[in-house]
Formats: C-alpha cells, sequence, structure tokens
C-alpha cells in the first residue's frame, strides 16, 4: 500500500494567498519542508508563490512540468471547490493529464481557523504530504462523452412547462410534452386576473397554449402519465401511458356536441376546483388545448351501466369509441424537464376555520372560479347560495404557511393574491373587505405599488393571525354572519369581526404524489417535499442527476414570472447540451473487476441511481458508468474489494491517512503535532 | 507551550455538506484546535470502516465522520449506509479493546459551519482527556512492524520497505 | 382484562349519576373495572396554584397506588394490549377531566424533570411508596370506550337507538388539551364524542363550542366571567338547536347545569338546556332504568328532551324528610351563616 514510486516526479506548490495563508503559515518554511523531507517519496521541486491561481502562478506551474517532466502536481493553496478546476486545467496545458493535480487546502482548513502560526505551519506541513501521498496513486483520467439526444420530455402542461417546451421547439429541436390533465394550462388557466397587472389570465396564457397545440416541433400527450423512465443523460428511454380519452381524436372536431347532450352532471373538483360542474364527457374549459374531449368513465353511465351513449349518438363525426384502451408508448429523449407544478393546501386540516362546515368559507382556488367569468358564476362574486352578494368579506393570509404546526415557509404567492382577490371584491361588490395578515410580502417588481393601490382603494387590513371562524353568536348584531376572532396586534385588542364571506389563501404545497415522481425521475425532494435543486442560490434548475431539470412550483412556491424564468432557464440549459452534442462527466465513478466480483450482490441495492446491475448468466455485477454518479458506497461496502473507485480510491485516501500522520518520514509526527499556544 | 498530550484526530468530509461547512468555517474565520486533519470523500457512504482502522492503527487518537444530514444526502441515501457502518464499527472497536468514544459521527449541512467547529472543539477535548491510543505502541505509530506486531493489521501483509 | 378507575371526589358527591351511569353500563360493553385501593383526591385546580410539590406528590400517590395495584396481579389492561410479557404501562381510567389532567401532567412533568422526579418520590417514600413516571398510562374515560372498547361494541348494546334526539358533544377544555400523548384527533376539533354519540344513534349537532371553556372555578372566583362562558355555551347549544347536552366531565357538568339559573338570572334570559353525562346517555339507550343513571337529579330538567324520543322519566320523587339532629347530649353553639345540613 505505501509503496514508493520512484518514477513519480512531483512538484508541489505553496500558495501565500496574499496574506491569507502566509499571514499566519510560513509558507517558505513548508515549501522547503516538501523540498527536503518529502523528497525521498518523490518531490522534485516545491515553491511558494503569492497567488497560484494567477496566470503567472498557473505558469510556473505549466513551466515546471514541461521543463523538469513533473508527472504529479500538488497545490497547497485554497479550497478544490474554488479553484480545482484552475489548476487542473493549467495542468492539461501543460500536457500533463488534469486529474494528476491534486489540490489541498491550507487556507479554510488551516491559516483561516487557526491563531498559532508554528500550529499552522505544522499542520499545513502535514495537509502537503497528505497531498503528496495521495497523488502518488492518482491515475490519467478522461472524461467520459456521452452523446446526447436531440429531443427533450417536459413533464408537466402549466406555464413553466409551456414556457420551456415553447423554447426548446422554437429553437428547432423536438419536444415531448406530457401532462396530466385533458389539457394543458395548469393551475394558471383557473385563474381569474393576474398580478399585478390584472391582466386577464386566460387572455396571456391561451396564446401560449395555442402555440403550444400548434407548434410543429411539440409532440402534445395530454392525458397521459409517465410510467417509467430508463437510462441516463443524453439517453432517457421513457414510457408514457396515455389514457384513453374514448374519443377518437382523428375524427374529433371539438363542437361540444357530446358535452351539451351528456346527461351526466357531476361536481369537477379538478378544474372547477368544486364549485362548479362538468359532465361526465368533458373538456376541462372552453379553451382547452387540444380541444379534444375526454370521458370520464368512473361516472359514466355507459361504463358503470351499460346504458346511454347519448354522445355517441350525437357525435357528428363518430368521433367517440368506448373501445379505446390506454397506449403506451416508448420516447427516447436526451434531456427531461419537471414542471408538475404545486397542489394546494388542504384547509380542512385546520377546523377552526369552519372550511367545509361553514358554508361561507371559501378557498382560494375557489374564489378564483368564482371570480373568473367563465366560472360556474359568470364572474359574479356571491356567498355559497349562488344568489346574495356579500356585503363584507374577510380574507385571511397564510392559511397552512408559516405556521410550525402545518407547513413553516412562506408560500411566496399569498400576499398578492390576497391583495388581488380585496381589489376584486371591492370592485365588484363594494364590499367592506378586510385582509388579516402576518406580513406583507410584495418584493417583486410593481408588486408593492400594487399594494398602495389597494389600500388606497380603501380595504381594511388587520396584523394578526386568525384564531377561528365560527357562527356561533356571542353578541348583538353577530347573527346569520361569520364572525372572525382575531388578535389584533397593532391595536393589541382581541376583535370579533362579522363578516359574509371568508376567502382561505390557502398555502402551496408539493404535488400529493412528488415524493414518487421524484423516485420515478430519479431526483429528491427536501424535507418539504419540494424537488431539489442542484443549489438553490446558484443552479435552481438542475437537480443533482444529469440530464434532469426542473422548473416552476415543483421547485418551491412561486409566482408566474418566476415560473416562467425558470421554464426559460431550464431549456436554455437542455439547450445548450443539445449543441453540444455530446457532453463530458466527470470520470469519478466507480467501477467492478469482475475477476474478482463474486456475485453477492450486497452492492446491487446500496446504488441510489440504480447503475448496477447484475448479469445473471455470468453471475457477476456490472455498474453502467453513465449513470454511476461516484458516490463510492458500493466500493466501501463490497467485501471482495472488487469494486475501485476512481479519484477516490482504496489506494488514495489510505495513502493520505499515512501523509497526514507522516508516517513516511521520520520524526514527521513530532515536527507537525504542534499544540497551539494561544487557545482557541 | 504545554507538554500535554496533544491528540491527533483524522476527520473525513463529504464533498457535498461538511466539507463545504468545513470550508464555511474557514470563511467565516472560526477558531478550532488544529489537532485535527480533514480528508476530503465524494459521500460519506464512500466511509470504508478500514479507513477508520486506518487511522487508528497509524497513530490517530480519534476519527471524526460527518457527512450530510440524514435525508439530505447528494447522493439520495448513502449517509445511512455511513450511519450503519458506522454504529456496527463503534460496536467492533469496543470489542477491540478501543474506547468507542474515539470515532465520532456528526451530521453537518453546508451551512453549518459554525456547528462543525464547535464539535471539532469539543471532540478534541474529548479525546484529549480519553489519552493517546497508541496503537501500536512501537515505533510512534508507525504500524510498519518491529516484529511485535503484524506490518499492517488491516491489510493483507504486502511487501514493504520500511522508508528510511 | 380490568381496568384501573380512578373516580375523583366530584364522582362520589354532586356527579354522582356520572359514577353510577358508568357502573351501569359497563357490563353491556364489556368493561371490567376496578377502583384504586384508598385513593385520594387529586386536588382539582387549587391545589396546584398553591404550592407545587405538594400538589405534584399527593397526585402522584395515586398513581403510585395504582401502579403498586396493578402489578399485583395479572389481569390489568396495559399499554400495547400487554401482550408483550415485558408489558406497557397500566391503563388508569380517569373519567374526570381535571383528575385527568393532573394525573397525566404530574407523569409528564415527572417524566420530564429529574428534580421533581426525586423530590415527589422522596416525600412518596415518607409513605412507603415509589412512583417510576411511565409506568401508568392515564386515559380518559371517553378515550378507553372509543379506542379501546370500540364503536362496535358500543353500537351492539343498544336497544332503543336516541333516534331524533338532537344532541350536541361537549367535551370541555382540559381533556383535549394539552394533548401529550396524542390520543385525540384534532385538539380543537376532536369527533370521538361526537362518534359515540353517532353510534348510539343520535343525531349529533356540529357544535362548534365543543372544547370551548366552562368556566371552571370562576364561578367561585369571579361569577360574572363564568356566567358569559356558560352563556355563550348555552346560547350557542341553542342556536345550533340541540335538545341537550353531553358532557364528559363533572365540572363542566356542574357549571353548565347548576349555574344555568344563575346565570339566567344574571343575563335576564330563560335558557333551558338540560346537560347529561355521555354515560347517562349510553344507558338510556341500552334501556337501563333510568333512575339507576342517575336522571333525574339535575336542575335543569332533562325529561322534555328525553320525552322527545319516548322516553319515560318517573315523576320526581318526594325529597326523602331529613331526619333530625340527634338531640343528644347538650346543645352546640349556634355559629353565624349556619344552616340545616342533611345528613346522609
Amino acid at each position: 500500500m505505501t509503496e514508493r514510486n520512484e518514477q513519480e516526479r512531483i512538484g508541489v506548490y505553496v500558495c501565500h494567498c496574499g496574506t491569507n495563508i502566509a499571514g499566519t503559515v510560513d509558507v517558505e518554511d513548508v515549501a522547503q519542508w516538501a523540498a527536503g523531507r518529502l523528497k525521498h517519496r518523490g518531490v522534485v521541486v516545491a515553491r511558494d508563490y503569492k497567488f497560484m491561481c494567477s496566470s503567472l502562478g498557473q505558469e510556473m506551474i505549466e513551466k515546471d512540468i514541461q521543463e523538469l517532466g513533473l508527472t504529479r502536481v500538488v497545490v497547497a493553496a485554497c479550497s478544490p471547490h474554488l479553484h480545482e478546476q484552475t489548476f487542473r486545467t493549467a495542468c492539461q496545458r501543460a500536457g500533463l493529464n488534469p486529474y494528476l493535480c491534486e489540490l489541498v487546502s491550507i487556507r479554510e482548513q488551516c491559516s483561516w481557523v487557526h491563531t498559532d502560526r508554528l500550529a499552522a505551519t505544522a499542520k499545513a506541513k502535514a495537509i502537503v504530504s497528505g497531498g503528496v501521498e495521495r497523488v502518488l496513486y492518482h491515475e490519467p483520467l478522461e472524461p467520459l462523452r456521452v452523446p446526447i439526444h436531440p429531443a427533450t420530455l417536459v413533464v408537466g402542461g402549466g406555464i413553466a412547462g409551456i414556457q420551456a417546451a415553447l423554447e426548446i421547439a422554437d429553437s428547432g429541436f423536438p419536444v415531448y410534452l406530457v401532462e396530466r390533465e385533458p389539457s394543458i394550462g395548469g393551475h394558471m388557466a383557473q385563474f381569474d386576473k393576474t398580478f399585478p397587472t390584472l391582466d386577464c389570465a386566460a387572455c396571456i396564457l391561451t396564446p401560449k397554449m395555442v402555440s403550444v397545440g400548434s407548434h410543429p416541433n411539440i409532440t402534445l400527450l395530454t392525458w397521459s402519465e409517465v410510467t417509467k423512465v430508463d437510462g441516463y443523460v443524453g439517453n432517457f428511454t421513457v414510457t408514457v401511458r396515455k389514457k384513453a380519452r374514448y374519443v377518437n381524436t382523428e375524427l374529433c372536431t371539438g363542437c361540444g356536441v357530446c358535452q351539451e347532450k351528456c346527461p351526466k352532471k357531476i361536481v369537477d373538483e379538478v378544474f372547477e376546483a368544486g364549485l362548479g360542474y362538468r359532465k361526465a364527457i368533458y373538456t376541462p374549459f372552453p379553451q382547452a388545448v387540444p380541444k379534444w374531449p375526454v370521458i370520464d368513465r368512473e361516472n359514466c353511465t355507459y361504463f358503470q351501466k351499460g346504458t346511454c351513449k347519448a354522445c355517441e349518438k350525437f357525435c357528428p363525426t363518430g368521433a367517440i369509441d368506448f373501445n379505446q384502451e390506454d397506449e403506451f408508448i416508448t420516447l427516447e429523449v436526451g434531456n427531461i424537464i419537471l414542471a408538475t407544478g404545486y397542489d394546494l393546501f388542504d384547509p380542512r386540516r385546520i377546523p377552526q376555520f369552519g372550511y367545509g362546515r361553514l358554508a361561507n368559507v371559501f378557498t382560494s382556488l375557489e374564489f378564483e372560479r368564482m371570480s373568473n367569468s367563465a366560472g360556474p358564476t359568470g364572474g359574479r362574486i356571491v356567498l355559497r347560495d349562488g344568489v346574495t352578494e356579500p356585503k363584507s368579506v374577510g380574507i385571511i393570509h397564510c392559511v397552512g404557511s408559516r405556521d410550525r404546526n402545518y407547513n413553516n415557509y412562506c408560500s411566496n404567492i399569498c400576499c398578492m393574491q390576497s391583495l388581488k382577490f380585496a381589489h376584486l371584491v371591492k370592485e365588484r361588490t363594494g364590499a367592506t373587505v378586510y385582509n388579516f395578515y402576518i406580513d406583507i410580502r410584495a418584493g417583486f417588481k410593481d408588486y408593492d405599488e400594487f399594494y398602495q393601490r389597494v389600500l388606497e382603494e380603501g380595504i381594511l387590513l388587520i396584523r394578526g393571525r386568525v384564531a377561528e371562524v365560527t357562527d356561533a353568536v356571542r353578541l348583538a348584531g353577530e347573527e346569520g354572519k361569520l364572525i372572525i376572532q382575531v388578535e389584533d396586534t397593532l391595536i393589541g385588542q382581541q376583535r370579533r369581526i362579522p363578516v359574509d364571506m371568508v376567502i382561505l389563501s390557502c398555502g402551496l404545497e408539493p404535488r400529493r404524489d412528488a415524493k414518487e415522481v421524484a423516485k420515478l425521475f430519479g431526483i429528491s425532494c427536501s424535507a418539504n417535499g419540494w424537488f431539489i435543486e442542484r443549489h438553490p442560490k446558484l443552479d435552481p434548475v438542475a437537480t443533482m442527476t444529469e440530464g434532469i431539470f426542473i422548473a416552476g412550483a415543483c421547485q418551491g412556491p412561486k409566482d408566474i414570472p418566476a415560473s416562467v424564468a425558470q421554464g426559460a432557464a431550464a431549456a436554455a440549459r437542455v439547450l445548450g447540451r443539445i449543441q453540444q452534442r455530446e457532453i463530458a462527466m466527470e470520470p469519478i465513478r466507480a467501477s467492478i473487476n469482475a475477476d474478482k466480483c463474486s456475485g453477492c450482490r450486497i452492492c446491487n441495492n446500496l446504488c441510489p441511481f440504480n447503475a448496477i446491475t447484475f448479469h445473471e448468466d455470468r453471475m457477476v455485477s456490472e455498474i453502467n458508468p453513465a449513470l454511476c454518479q461516484g458516490c463510492g458506497t458500493c466500493v466501501a461496502a463490497c467485501p471482495a474489494g472488487a469494486i475501485r473507485g476512481t479519484a477516490f480510491s482504496n489506494e488514495q485516501v489510505l495513502a493520505q491517512i499515512e501523509g497526514l500522520l507522516l508516517l513516511n518520514v521520520d520524526g514527521g509526527r513530532a515536527e507537525t503535532v504542534v499544540p497551539e499556544a494561544v487557545a482557541t | 507551550m504545554t507538554d500535554r498530550f496533544e491528540p491527533l484526530i483524522i476527520g473525513f468530509t463529504c464533498n457535498w455538506c461538511s466539507y463545504r461547512a468545513a470550508d464555511l468555517a474557514g470563511t467565516s474565520r472560526l477558531k478550532y484546535p488544529p489537532n485535527i486533519r480533514l480528508i476530503r470523500l465524494m459521500c460519506s457512504g464512500r466511509l470504508d470502516p478500514t479507513f477508520v482502522l486506518k487511522a487508528l492503527s497509524s497513530g490517530a487518537d480519534g476519527v471524526l465522520i460527518t457527512g450530510c444530514h440524514p435525508g439530505e444526502c447528494h447522493y439520495i441515501e448513502q449517509n445511512y449506509k455511513a450511519l450503519r457502518r458506522y454504529l456496527l464499527l463503534r460496536r467492533t472497536l469496543a470489542q477491540m479493546g478501543i474506547e468507542p468514544e474515539r470515532v465520532k459521527l456528526v451530521w453537518a449541512s453546508a451551512a453549518e459551519g459554525a456547528r462543525l467547529a464547535e464539535e471539532i472543539i469539543k471532540m478534541v477535548e474529548e479525546i484529549r482527556a480519553l489519552g493517546p491510543l497508541n496503537w501500536p505502541a512501537a515505533d510512534g505509530g508507525r504500524g510498519t512492524g518491529d516484529g511485535k506486531y503484524p506490518a499492517s493489521v488491516i491489510h493483507p501483509p504486502s511487501e514493504e520497505e520500511v522508508t528510511a | 382484562m380490568k381496568y384501573l378507575l380512578y373516580p375523583g371526589c366530584s364522582m362520589e358527591r354532586f356527579s354522582r349519576p356520572y359514577k353510577d351511569s358508568l357502573l351501569a353500563i359497563c357490563q353491556h360493553i364489556g368493561l371490567e373495572l376496578e377502583e384504586v385501593d384508598d385513593w385520594n383526591c387529586c386536588g382539582a385546580t387549587e391545589y396546584i396554584a398553591v404550592s407545587l410539590l405538594p400538589a405534584y406528590s399527593l397526585i402522584a400517590r395515586n398513581l403510585a397506588l395504582a401502579q403498586q395495584q396493578a402489578s399485583s396481579g395479572p389481569d390489568y389492561h396495559r399499554a400495547g394490549d400487554g401482550r408483550n410479557s415485558r408489558g406497557g404501562a397500566y391503563t388508569l381510567i380517569a373519567p374526570c377531566s381535571a383528575c385527568y389532567l393532573n394525573l397525566s401532567k404530574t407523569d409528564h412533568y415527572m417524566g420530564e424533570s429529574p428534580i421533581l422526579n426525586e423530590k415527589v418520590n422522596q416525600a412518596l417514600a415518607a409513605g412507603g411508596l415509589h412512583y417510576t413516571p411511565g409506568t401508568v398510562e392515564i386515559r380518559h374515560l371517553l378515550d378507553i370506550i372509543v379506542n379501546e372498547i370500540g364503536l362496535e361494541a358500543v353500537r351492539k348494546a343498544v336497544v332503543r337507538p336516541l333516534t331524533g334526539l338532537r344532541v350536541a358533544p361537549y367535551y370541555g377544555c382540559m381533556t383535549p388539551r394539552p394533548d401529550y400523548k396524542k390520543r385525540w384527533s384534532n385538539p380543537e376539533y376532536p369527533t370521538e364524542l361526537d362518534r359515540l354519540l353517532k353510534a348510539l344513534g343520535a343525531e349529533v349537532v356540529d357544535f362548534p363550542l365543543k372544547t370551548h371553556c366552562c368556566g371552571g372555578h370562576m364561578t367561585q372566583i369571579s361569577p360574572p366571567v363564568a356566567y358569559e362562558l356558560i352563556r355563550r355555551l348555552v346560547h350557542a347549544a341553542a342556536q345550533y338547536g340541540a335538545d341537550l347536552l353531553a358532557t364528559i366531565c363533572p365540572m363542566c357538568q356542574l357549571n353548565l347545569d347548576v349555574y344555568q339559573g344563575e346565570m339566567n338570572r344574571y343575563f335576564d334570559t330563560t335558557y333551558r338546556m338540560p346537560i347529561l353525562f355521555f354515560t347517562q346517555l349510553m344507558g338510556v339507550a341500552y334501556g337501563l332504568e333510568l333512575k339507576a343513571l342517575g336522571l333525574g337529579q339535575e336542575l335543569v330538567d332533562a325529561r322534555p328532551a328525553l320525552a322527545k324520543i319516548g322516553v319515560e322519566m318517573p315523576a320526581a320523587e318526594a325529597a326523602p324528610a331529613r331526619r333530625p339532629r340527634k338531640k343528644e347530649g347538650l346543645p352546640m353553639p349556634r355559629m353565624p351563616g349556619e344552616e340545616e345540613m342533611s345528613h346522609d
């Protein structure tokens, strides 16, 4: 294990980093020590320099590689997360394989966290020694090149998915857009007006929907779900189940007669949020894309009882086909964008607000449908009886959000949405409007101006969490009303405010099946259930799995502009990949030596990326290098030592341990264990 | 300078969370004793118990294993594997006569630089109180054998040069 | 399988109907009860307000006695069905909400605070007792009937369903909160009593104030506050068209029933809302003799409500003649404000 490689010629470079390192670590001493005390390990040159990452610093390394025939390079400087790539590229320029270079941190891990010069210098020496021992076992590696299939799969036909699909399709590449519902449009299609411009949601959405529907590069698969995903970045094989519409789409003209004639009327829980009705054969809304209806098997009289068939009788083109079956199709794509959106928090979990018990308590989506002119009330704002206009309305913010009992996080859009509701109620009914809030979050462009405007319209804002909504009368004047009991924190008093109608601004939650979907695609969910991005600040649309991107509310609650931006961002990333035709994957991955593999299969279940397959015929396991992400768990688990992990092999780590403990330097331990004179 | 015992601790960090936490401790200029030396792995799941035994038999007095919090592993669930191994390892160490407290597992997310620094400070004192491990006693902890102990306790014996 | 019972002082005296009806329905639902030997008062809400350590010690004595009694034999119900020979904690049923809360609190706090545990056990040691927190599991009677006995058993024994009787379930505030062991479906809107009443065939009113406070001892400390709280409850029950209120706590029953008249006088209202114990309603549904259930003793007569579903109550008996004071010996001096007290 600790064999000496006479042949290796190692260059050690210790960076001053100005005074960041040199201020605490005696860098010249470290370089000299390395040159002298590590000579027998292969160090032929050890230099120190003010800023190794500068072009002069890099040139120094390149010169030494060429002139001194260095075969390994160790740089002792800042964190590999910052400059590993820099030094690797420098080596590559000089003709040395970039993976033969190791950057060890003596800044974040040494000079910045210790105060005693002697102790820090001693530790830096040990760190350099660790790097030297390790680098002896580095191997030249080549990044894995994988071709990228030009087609893309977008899952979810909401605004984020639509945006992503259009961007990619407009650039000339094929897109498959898979949507679970009969029509694309997502939640945005349910809204009435959008803040802050009060644009009609359908008016700005439908042109995009139509573009998607008629785009030559987009294959629209609605009323469909992804059931299986195989493969890896650039080469995914996706199985999609096209649910039977029971309508022949070649013949259907979208005339709508079937819907008119269908005798079965049921409550539409999805699009109308339970406030309106649809038929058993239906398109969710008139501007649906595609325009073909679907038959809801569970509520269709024909499927349940064998009678009716009114739609078939009246269809002018004979497009109804009760014998249709689900179809499974396989798609080959290079990248996948998930834009699956959100679900609304179920306010029945908070019985104090009375939703479900008290008739005139509505959720935000119910109110959107109510105020939508194409909705069940034709845009009139009325109580649950469908007739009476409210004279006073209470809008409760943060229902199920910012609440330790339910969801800790802020749902981002509810404040603006509540102000929008307040405006709409005021405009259409002239009712007295109360908003019950914790904070008003109006952070984006033109949002605060909208807030000011709504304030001037005369809505009443009460800062306080609502304790309960009740109809139990306590005082005179409360009969027949809903009473909102709240602590008005700004005046320091409890108040009972009688209103006719209550709107609950429910929080946004991840889709109920988000975890299953994540598992299907091989990504993960955060503690709150949203899909996890690669980096919350610097990389919000990529995931840890190469080739899978996320966009829109499935990544976290956000408004329409942000969803659109993310959809476009994800599309841009995908387009970049497609343009490059192939992708270079970091060669940090594991491989199984089939000769040593005993077929015990312990490794098979350890891989979260399903990269290990077992060959029954040869009784050995094999790792797919493109799927392997290089975590190394299988390497550690193999009892036969048959799995090798490049870049973090057993030999490398064990050597680094020896180096850090100065095993190969006589008396090294004593030199490098110096206590801090000053207490930390 | 005191001549009190200065423990040597090897720390294993995972590239995504705890190594970044250590970096954060550095950028925040937090201070901890120099008795610890960190090794970067891609994932805490990479941790082979051999590494721990190697460290202890090569002169380290303690080993700190760090990784992402359960549920937040970059590779989804590998830190659970690390946890399993760690628990078994502790029991094995106890049977070998090594205080299980010498090996510690700490979860630290990339944002918990301060917490990691605190844990390191705590551990240094804990190991200091336990005293030197001295495994094996000969050769300043080199373990390359003077005949009393096999050349390497964990690796299969190999041809080894005793370096000058 | 026996359950240990801690009746509490109220059930022995002014809430005697609660105990009577409970004992009467036991065999019909297969509930076997055994009272804790030599139990003492739990101190209700007063003692804790006065002095913590003696209060907790007083309560812990009951826990120690219960634990001792249960470990003396194999037949006592344990948490987790007791199938595991190492077993769970012994179950102690407390039908009174204040007793339930006190016992639960003490067990919980002794588990959380080693200092309290030590001091209380020191006090108990003086009486030759010891209590290890967590060895007795305190559960409310309603919880046991709904979750252990099961609503099927409750339903099976019904011979005279309470069809047409609109009952407002009232839990009171001390039972559903704080819910240390997460026994109740929701701390603000529990459904256990609702479901039980439904199983009896009654029409359950969706009473929004079902866990609102009845005022407790405020009737003694600050009556107007208590009257207002009582008024709210009775008014809401009336607003929702309930025929009667079913309660699970003796204090609540006392406040809402006995002080209803006071409340009416104070607010100049004429509410007549009968307040019964849920065990009494169970007894009615099981066709048991009404006097045995303690019906007829409540101040706001429940007869009209029960008559609605065809339950005839016997005419109120004439109050028993007061026995004269023993006239032996020398007469005692008269104390100011003393009234004639009848002896039992």
